[in-house]
């Protein structure tokens, strides 16, 4: 089989790309628009550079050659959405061109050829009054989203599995979310993929008729729609029949594709230069200047955090997931040796806190220094492993340092020596009989002295120093 | 005094020496359009009110001393297909008929920066198809010379109010010949500037690789005088040229020693009406007399402009025209669902016209065709510029024909084919781009207006306009008096 | 020579409707257009590359910054039908 995949994300500029209105997600029906975005007659386009740069960016992460020469051209067709009845598009001039991605499926290291990436405008949003489309009377219009800059990547058919589609669609998503030019959010639509797949029957040299399914608005989406087409057009051929070449749409809720009955003819786009809009002229300067700027990409990470900090392969994938956990534990890393500690607090608590507190990493109070703070209380026995997890908790909620924290709720373990013994010698007297069976040997009741302690300080009591001193005591 | 018969530089004199107001300008243009525009028709909307209004804040500042500019106060007519913010922007069409434009066309604001009142939006051809403004779907323009004949399209209303002294000057838009020929038809001069010259932002787009908005006045230093305000860069249009306006005004008085001035011979001046013929030698010599040097020059490519233009323009059209679906603006006919309401909408709010050229430049783009049609006239279209480029490294500006001939009446022209070959001389200079202006210089044995172009290579507006200031001495001398 | 059938495919892409009459009178004036500007094709045209703009300029491009656009209520005030400040179609029943 067979899998090409196409997928527009939306860029995360301020303005949009032919105007300067807001690309902010939501708001009031119709109340970010103008008369470019609105398609008013005698409205023109200009080109916001940040959109060129982000489109040049992804098509340097995706490892394709910047074209020195592109342009933008008109996509003619009817739809209330478009408001100018033509998307400005590129179309035999894409600004990036054969690129490919590195990714992995249960650690097999796989490529698959990207064969553009273009800049195009994004359609406004239907709103159907019904349940679906075809079951409204009318839809509501709204063209906030319209003009909001996006770029198509188109893959190469490299794809031999629904499960390698999924697993280059997220290292794309990562890759993109890298370079900082798409929020990638599927579920505010701001990342959408459309696959195109065929099957080769078994025994048969020539590829099946390829159908294209649109309406892949999740990572689960993709893997199970894909699935279901393999089956259903295993199913079509093995009755002797043949797939016919469609473009199908994937119902999540029942589980199936379904055919968009689409015309018989193709579209006829009618692409044609956009003559309200000079050629893009990409010079190596700037080329350079962008790829300069770009981080490392996701893979070459994980690869380098598995050697350099010597963490498993599980761990090093968490983390170079993404950038911004990554800078993370980088930026702690320096401060604290001990890696797998330090990995092991953000894999699980600091994520469990975060995930309560609906947070992101960024928007978190919690620091690369207060968390190495919180680890070195924990390591100089001064709190112990679950006070540590309330004294986080506190740390992300009020933004106060680890140390603070610990002072504030009276969590600074009882360490010295005299303070200790006194507890130990009230603890052994309270209960002679105990200490006198202990002392001929029944180890078991030293755990529960060091308890009698513990209850005795009210937690504070280290441990460790406590099982010491009774040991020391009863063999006196 | 009659100020509405004066020319625009003659009311600028006036209002500067106080002998007039603002107010009394205004007033004098709006009870000439009381008294004539019901039988001319050069008006869709009349802003009377705004443009009084204007007049009195005009009167005011400059009372106070705080002119915005030499031309506050003076008045101008707008070409309905050009945007100004609160007003009907009807491109001529039922389309459009109940559309406001919610904001001002570029060359709009420069107007209202320069303290300008405008009187109000003239008729045109439908979306400005059309070379008489027969075309029009709201109202008949009739030529002020004489009302039998049309005033030629498509800025005939323009070109109706200036010639009936309803506005001092007037906008027009000029995709292959919109200015220039109803200048021709109606004795005024008409200007078309280079390509990017002009910002085209608010200007409905008909064909956006060859609109540009033009100028209609009574002299060549009134046109010069307009273009100066509007010339410039717009940074929100990006086919707008960032280079500097030069003083168009100081070069009206360089004659025309040196000019080196070329002819076209060939095909293409075939079958011109006896009296233009006579005009063109005529100027030849009288400019050869004043110190030019005449060249006579072949360019056999000229030939195929016509062809080149029609599918050009018609195929931008074709792209330019999908937005009109009934959803956010315009005319909506209703339809049980969205597609039929989309062809209804289109069926009914465009003219035949309107419509055979949509289906043309559709038929041009589409697959299977591009290449041989849209594609190939792109090419020839590159061949004529550069022809032009090559010409015009000989000579600083070329004279020739606007029009084959003086107006026609209406209905003379029912074959949609004859009304294109009107633009015969007219489009080459929007296929390359550059700059040309109409000159009146006499009248025909019908007492109509004729005329000559002289055209110039890309930004020499200068060249263009000093020499159309020599064939303004030439008519003059000839007994032309407007 | 351009058939009925391909006029109305143009129709279609045009989204008009046209009546048989006007059906039958477009396709002959189409047939005279394209017949006469079939002339290009004697134009040798190889190696020429196609004019996109007249006047030829590169890299227009803007800074990426919010400006204010339309209210929301200029935004929908030349709408046909508004509900809500949205623009109301009838339903959609296919892609195009």
């Amino acid at each position: 089989m067979i899998i090409g995949l196409e997928i527009h994300a939306e860029l995360s500029t301020r303005s949009k790309i032919f105007c300067s209105c807001s690309t902010a997600f939501g708001g009031e029906p119709n109340s970010r628009c103008c008369p470019v975005c609105l398609g008013l007659p005698g409205a023109l386009p200009l080109l916001n550079e940040t959109a060129v740069e982000y489109g040049i960016l992804a098509g340097l992460a995706l490892n394709c050659t910047i074209s020195v020469e592109s342009k933008f051209d008109r996509k003619n067709y009817f739809y209330p959405d478009l408001p100018k009845a033509y998307q400005i598009s590129q179309y035999d001039q894409p600004l990036c061109r054969d690129g490919w991605v590195e990714f992995e499926l249960e650690q097999e290291l796989l490529h698959a050829g990207v064969t553009r990436v273009h800049l195009e405008e994004e359609a406004g949003k239907s709103i159907h009054s019904g349940d679906n489309i075809l079951g409204s009377d009318y839809s509501s219009i709204d063209y906030n989203r319209a003009g909001i800059p996006l770029i198509e990547i188109v893959t190469e058919p490299d794809l031999r599995s629904p499960a390698q589609a999924k697993a280059f669609l997220e290292q794309l998503k990562r890759t993109l979310q890298y370079i900082d030019v798409s929020d990638c959010k599927m579920e505010e639509g701001s990342l959408r993929c459309d696959a195109n797949i065929s099957l080769r029957p078994q025994g048969g040299r020539a590829f099946g008729t390829k159908v294209e399914i649109k309406n892949l608005n999740s990572f689960r989406a993709v893997e199970r729609a894909l699935d279901h087409e393999v089956q259903r057009q295993r199913n079509v051929l093995e009755t002797g029949a043949a797939v016919v070449q469609d473009t199908r749409a994937w119902n999540e809720a029942k589980g199936v594709t379904v055919s968009m009955r689409s015309k018989e003819e193709s579209h006829d786009y009618r692409y044609f230069p956009e003559p309200d809009l000079p050629p893009l002229a990409v010079n190596q300067v700037w080329v350079e200047e962008l790829r300069q700027s770009l981080p490392e990409m996701p893979l070459p990470k994980r690869n380098r955090i598995m050697e350099q900090y010597g963490l498993g392969r599980y761990a090093s994938d968490f983390l170079a997931n993404s950038a911004i956990w990554a800078d993370f534990f980088e930026c702690a890393a320096k401060q604290y040796g001990n890696y797998k500690v330090l990995c092991n607090w953000l894999m699980g608590d600091v994520s469990r806190v975060l995930n309560a507190r609906q947070e992101e990493l960024p928007q978190s109070r919690l620091t690369p220094a207060a968390l190495v703070e919180l680890l070195r209380l924990v390591d100089d026995e001064i709190i112990s492993g679950s006070q540590a997890k309330d004294v986080l908790e506190e740390v992300c909620a009020t933004g106060r340092s680890s140390k603070q924290v610990t002072a504030d709720l009276g969590m600074e373990q009882i360490s010295d020596e005299d303070e200790l013994t006194a507890m130990v010698e009230e603890v052994l007297a309270a209960h002679p009989e105990q200490a006198q069976r202990c002392r001929e040997g029944e180890e078991r009741l030293v755990g529960y002295f060091v308890g009698q302690v513990m209850k005795l300080s009210r937690g504070q009591a280290n441990p460790k120093r406590v099982n010491a001193l009774l040991r020391q005591k009863l063999q006196q | 005094m009659k100020l509405h018969t004066l020319e625009a530089w003659s009311l600028r004199d006036l209002i500067r020496d106080g002998s007039v107001t603002s107010t009394d300008i205004v007033e004098s243009f709006l009870d000439q359009i009381r008294a004539r525009d019901a039988e001319i028709g050069a008006y869709i909307t009349v802003c009377g009110e705004q443009a009084l209004e204007a007049a009195k804040h005009s009167d005011e500042r400059r009372r106070e001393g705080r002119t915005l500019s030499d031309w506050d106060g003076i008045p101008a007519a707008i070409k309905d297909n050009i945007s100004v913010k609160g007003v009907a922007n009807t491109c001529g069409s039922h389309m459009l008929a109940q559309y406001h434009a919610p904001y001002d066309a570029h060359v709009v604001s420069l107007l209202k920066q320069a303290g300008m009142p405008i009187l109000g939006k003239t008729n045109m051809d439908e979306f400005a198809m059309g070379s008489s403004t027969e075309f029009s779907a709201l109202k008949t323009t009739r030529n002020p010379w004489d009302r039998q004949k049309v005033p030629g399209g498509s800025s005939g209303g323009s070109a109706a109010a200036v010639a009936s002294h309803q506005a001092p000057w007037a906008l027009g838009s000029d995709t292959g010949g919109s200015v220039r020929e109803p200048a021709a038809f109606c004795g005024l001069v008409g200007i078309k500037p280079t390509y990017g010259r002009v910002s085209r932002r608010g200007l409905v787009a008909f064909a956006s690789s060859l609109d540009q908005i033009g100028m209609l006045t009574h002299s060549v230093r009134d046109g010069a005088a307009l273009l100066q305000l509007l010339a410039g860069h717009d940074e929100l249009d990006s086919t707008s040229v960032r280079r500097e306006v030069p003083s168009y005004e100081s070069v009206l008085g360089a004659g025309a020693s040196g000019l080196r001035v070329g002819l076209l011979g060939g095909a293409s001046q075939q079958g011109l009406q006896p009296e233009i013929h006579e005009a063109l030698e005529q100027a030849a010599c009288f400019l050869a007399d004043q110190g030019a040097e005449i060249q006579e020059h072949a360019f056999p490519l000229l030939d195929k402009a016509i062809e080149t233009y029609y599918l050009v323009a018609t195929a931008e059209a074709s792209s330019n025209l999908a937005r009109y679906d009934g959803v956010r603006y315009g005319l909506r006919v209703e339809g049980s669902d969205t597609g039929e309401m989309f062809r209804r909408t289109r069926s009914e709010g465009f003219g035949p016209e309107v419509k055979r050229r949509i289906m043309l430049g559709t038929y041009a783009l589409s697959a299977g065709y591009y290449e041989a049609y849209y594609r190939k006239a792109q090419q020839v279209r590159t061949m004529i510029r550069d022809g032009f480029l090559e010409l015009f490294e000989k000579v600083d500006v070329l004279l020739g024909p606007t029009t084959a001939a003086s107006a026609f009446g209406f209905g003379e022209k029912p074959d949609p084919l004859q009304m294109y070959l009107t633009d015969i001389y007219t489009v080459p200079a929007n296929l390359a781009g550059l700059p040309a202006i109409h000159v009146p210089v006499g009248l025909d044995h019908g007492g109509l207006p004729i005329g000559l172009q002289i055209t110039a290579s890309p930004f020499a507006e200068t060249n263009a306009l000093r020499s159309a200031a020599v064939l303004e001495t030439f008519a003059r001398n000839r007994g032309w008096n407007r | 020579m351009i058939s009925r059938e391909e006029v109305e495919r143009t129709a279609a892409l045009a989204h008009l409707t046209l009546t048989d009459q006007e059906l039958e009178k477009m396709t002959g004036e189409l047939a005279s257009i394209l017949d006469a500007v079939s002339s290009l094709q004697e134009v040798d045209t190889s190696a020429v590359v196609p004019t996109n703009h007249a006047v030829p300029l590169e890299n227009v491009m803007r800074r990426d910054e919010q400006k204010p656009g339309l209210s929301r209520d200029e935004a929908v005030a030349n709408g046909p039908d508004v509900v809500q400040s949205f623009f109301r179609v009838p339903r959609i029943m296919e892609e195009e």
